[in-house]
């Protein structure tokens, strides 16, 4: 079975000056809002409310969690603390009407009367022991190694593109790779979607995923540069991406099916992974075809930037 | 069979083999128990075993197994759920006592001969089953009375510095700041003046006036105040994620809780008195100089009169709580220390330790040692036990402090950042030297004052929902690729299962604690091996439209595509090694998934794909392909 035409010659990169335009736009556009409108944290960077709670019966945890939805608490976390009597009910202020504005203690006891009055509203049992303000699961340490990692992860890729293909390589794919994580952090700032540590983790995942792409494309690039006699840059580029494109788009799909389902059934924790991963797909797909190649050529690669440097090196010849 | 070397199909059965043995703990859910373990040489033995199982019969929660380890060092008792876990650990630590310490625990039912191979299951992570809570309390008061006297050391070198002639710097009751009492108004004024420019967290109030005695009142403000207990909290928090992390990948949630407590959850530890002593070493550490000589502090200690300037402590029970005179001062603070290593001295082989400060604790040993080499410096460690007590039908806690002298050694050299402890008795007292040193270095001690298995944070039909919708996406993707590439999807698919074998053999192996994020991770990183078998069809089906015949199709397409494959991988590997940088929890584990993945991946799809494909049509005259 094939869904693409195997003779495709589509001219991807006649297309240039708009995909470029566009790509600049959105990345600005994406740097926009991220300004101006900023994440919605999750209590992973922000912490919360801990409320504790005691019944002088058992509950199921389920019961708990429905009754606090119920009454129009948004994402309660709820975990049973030694047995099956006792709860810890873990929330932000901003689930909670009227409490988001609130300073930190104001907001533990606002949020905690209201937590209390819903349970109530089920179980009358049920009394609170103790509630406090919990300060974020992520400390300041991660930014700073978060930003360690993303250096190192930038300076391993280009280095090894710059060795294995050439720096315009290197720079295509990281100007490529700027772009997919900006529009995909740009989408969560317009949607005001939470954004908690699982959701940092997958944006981090994008990167992985697109720059996989990317490379596959180049490494055609890169081959039909090698073989090809005196074709001009834009027709091997082209080339490659029409030869690569089923391959970009069928990769695309099977990972998507599989982020698609954790979405549609996977339930609430999985949803931000999944949805980011989507996001990241379909945008590190449409920029691996329409915004790679075009900065390769405008950087001017050439065939022989990328003819096998040592003839000496068996090895290096006999590679594709 | 040419093009595929005889020695790869034994390389394919051998690693599909380790991966069956170590996935296979993972039938295995683990079940809740409770461990006993003896102090101070109480024995651990069958009489124990005896005492505990009528123990138990009284409280009316019967354990499903007792059992006494090899080594003589733990029992445990198994239950059937949680709630006798909780109730059984209960009565046990009532019956008890001191001599034994009761510890909440998951227990293994990993049959014995797989765990003999260090074949275990995932621990499975908060949110998935739970774990063990910690609640913990810094103490401020010992933050106030640590500044204070500080400030109050600081004040008196200042005034003998610029030669301001005092009659006492005191501290007054904790949080009442420092007294100076000064001998005329202009010193007073002078003195004031001083304080003022040098501490601007300090206020400085004039006191009431007697004869000659002109005091002086420097209070810490309360906004310093406020600043160092956030602060401390802050430096605990970070340190005690540090020892966590030490501990393995697990996925544990440490948080700040109220002003002055913090939470820690740890999700699936095997042994939690362990974890306790790990996170739980709520000592802090000085180092002190040595005042005197050994006998004039066996006379202190005799006679009670102690010299102004020292504080008489005592070493520890081993070393027959020999009496020390140190000075009053504090040259580094246990904060202060950055590890503390155990290992042999370079020249004369004897057991060491090395440590290091950092930048603030290594000048004011620098500056310390430069003028007392050949002189003595102790290090003191100060731990806390909270004794609870009922009082009145209540609950009230009292911290008992212990202050020893741990060692006890002269300054061969002068020295700043790193230096050594040399001369130790033998290695073990070496590693037990660092591992306290290491205990100690919390900026304020802190309290255990509650422990409790927590439940998972996740519903069960959330897991439910989660694990549905992964063996969806699964199928379907395995599903798409028979359908897309026919015969090689099919091979793709039977790959694509032995890959998630490996991936979860290999995440057991070395401990990746599993939650809901991470399973998500695994179906990613299976989404996107598949990566590998799309890239070598399409490459198969080009070669033959070129008109290639079908095995020099096979062999220049796996050929070709094992290119593109290995630089892909790489790179992203080396995206995926990022993530695992990054030390906190979830995204640390999320990324070791992605790593093992991608490299499991590389081997499934490739090599065992053509080891299969190899096999279906080695030998074979072939007029077509199935791709």
């Amino acid at each position: 079975m094939e869904i693409f035409n195997h003779n495709s010659n589509f001219n991807f990169l006649g297309l240039r000056k708009f995909s470029i335009g566009l790509a600049i736009l959105l990345m600005i556009g994406s740097i926009a809002l991220i300004v101006t409108k900023g994440f919605n944290y999750g209590q992973d960077f922000q912490g919360g409310v801990a409320v504790v709670v005691e019944y002088t019966t058992p509950i199921e945890v389920n019961e708990v969690r429905s009754a606090l939805e119920h009454a129009g608490l948004e994402n309660p976390l709820v975990q049973a603390v030694g047995g099956s009597r006792e709860f810890t009910v873990r929330m932000q202020p901003k689930g909670d009407t009227g409490a988001g504005q609130l300073s930190n203690d104001e907001a533990a006891v606002k949020v905690a009367a209201d937590v209390v009055a819903a349970l109530k509203a089920t179980r009358p049992d049920v009394t609170m022991k103790s509630r406090s303000f919990v300060g974020p699961q992520v400390g300041e340490e991660l930014r700073s190694d978060g930003i360690v990692a993303v250096i190192f992860v930038i300076v391993g890729i280009m280095g090894y593109l710059w060795i294995r293909f050439e720096k315009r390589f290197a720079i295509a794919a990281l100007a490529t790779e700027i772009h997919d994580v900006l529009v995909t952090l740009g989408i969560f700032a317009i949607t005001q979607r939470e954004f908690d540590l699982t959701v940092l983790a997958s944006v981090l995942a994008v990167v992985g995923y697109s720059i996989n792409d990317k490379v596959v494309v180049f490494d055609r690039v890169r081959e039909l540069f090698r073989s090809s006699r005196n074709a001009t840059p834009e027709e091997v580029l082209n080339r490659s991406i029409n030869s690569t494109l089923s391959r970009t788009i069928i990769t695309s799909l099977f990972t998507g099916i599989t982020m698609a389902a954790l979405f549609f059934i996977g339930g609430p924790v999985v949803h931000g992974f999944a949805i980011t991963m989507l996001i990241g797909i379909v945008v590190g797909t449409l920029s691996s075809i329409f915004v790679a190649s075009p900065i390769l050529l405008w950087l001017g690669v050439s065939k022989q930037d990328l003819m096998p440097r040592s003839k000496e090196d068996p090895e290096l010849e006999r590679r594709p | 069979m040419s093009d595929f070397p005889r020695w790869k199909y034994a390389l394919v059965v051998i690693v599909l083999l380790f991966g069956i043995v170590y996935a296979l703990p993972n039938v295995f859910p683990p079940q809740p128990a409770v461990q006993i373990s003896g102090n101070r040489g109480s024995a651990v033995d069958a009489t124990l075993k005896t005492k505990v199982e009528a123990m138990l019969a009284t409280a009316k929660v019967p354990a499903t197994s007792i059992e006494v380890d090899d080594k003589a060092t733990r029992l445990l008792a198994r239950f059937p759920n949680v709630d006798a876990q909780t109730k059984a650990s209960d009565a046990l630590r009532a019956g008890l006592g001191e001599n034994y310490t009761v510890a909440l625990n998951l227990a293994s039912t990993v049959p014995a001969w797989l765990r003999g191979i260090h074949a275990n299951s995932m621990p499975l992570g908060l949110d998935l089953q739970g774990g063990v809570h910690f609640l913990m309390e810094v103490d401020q008061n010992a933050v106030i009375d640590a500044q204070e006297t500080r400030y109050a050391d600081d004040i008196r070198s200042l005034l003998r510095d610029k030669n301001v002639s005092y009659d006492s710097v005191n501290r007054n009751a904790r949080g009442q700041g420092v007294s100076v009492v000064l001998r005329t108004d202009a010193d007073r004024q002078q003195a004031a003046t001083l304080i003022g420019t040098d501490y601007p967290d300090l206020t400085v109030t004039d006191g009431p006036t007697t004869g000659n005695r002109f005091l002086l009142n420097a209070t810490v403000k309360p906004a310093k105040l406020r600043e160092l207990a956030q602060s401390t909290i802050t430096q605990n928090v970070t340190t005690l994620r540090q020892r966590v992390n030490a501990l393995g990948v697990s996925e544990p949630l440490i948080q700040q809780q109220g002003p002055n407590q913090i939470i820690v959850e740890l999700a699936g530890v095997q042994d939690t008195a362990e974890a306790k002593k790990i996170i739980g070493a709520t000592a802090t550490l000085e180092y002190r100089a040595g005042l005197y000589t050994p006998q004039q502090a066996i006379d202190a200690a005799n006679s009670g009169s102690v010299p102004p300037d020292a504080k008489l402590y005592y070493g520890s029970k081993e070393q027959g709580r020999r009496p020390y005179l140190l000075s009053k001062k504090v040259i580094a603070k246990g904060d202060e220390l950055t590890s503390a290593v155990s290992g042999r001295d370079q020249q004369n082989g004897s057991p060491n330790v090395s440590v290091s400060l950092n930048s603030a604790g290594a000048r004011k040993m620098q500056e310390f040692t430069n003028d007392n080499v050949g002189k003595p410096m102790a290090v003191l460690y100060i731990t806390r036990t909270v004794e609870t007590k009922m009082v009145d039908g209540k609950e009230v806690k009292t911290p008992k402090i212990t202050e020893e002298v741990i060692n006890y050694a002269n300054i061969s050299s002068p020295f700043g950042k790193q230096f050594s402890t040399n001369g130790l008795p033998s290695d073990q007292e070496a590693s037990e030297l660092a591992l306290l040193l290491r205990g100690g270095s919390l900026a304020a001690p802190v309290d255990i004052v509650g422990e409790s298995v927590i439940g998972p944070s996740l519903g069960a039909d959330n897991i439910d929902k989660g694990f549905k919708a992964v063996m969806l996406g699964l199928g379907l993707v395995l599903l798409a690729a028979a359908i897309y590439y026919k015969l090689f999807g099919l091979v793709a698919d039977v790959a694509l299962f032995f890959n998630l074998v490996l991936l979860v053999a290999v995440m057991s192996l070395i401990g990746v604690t599993l939650t809901m994020p991470g399973i998500a991770g695994i179906v990613l990183t299976l989404g996107m091996a598949i990566d590998a078998n799309v890239l070598i069809c399409e490459r198969i089906r080009e070669e033959l439209r070129n008109g290639s015949s079908p095995l020099a199709a096979i062999r220049t397409g796996y050929d070709k595509a094992w290119a593109t494959i290995l630089d892909a991988n790489v790179t992203h590997l080396l995206a995926a090694l990022g993530l695992m940088t990054m030390g906190s929890g979830p995204i640390k584990g999320f990324g070791v998934t992605l790593f093992i993945g991608i490299l499991t991946s590389m081997f499934t799809s490739v090599t065992v794909t053509h080891a299969i494909t190899a096999l279906i049509h080695g030998g074979r005259k072939l007029k077509t392909l199935s791709v």
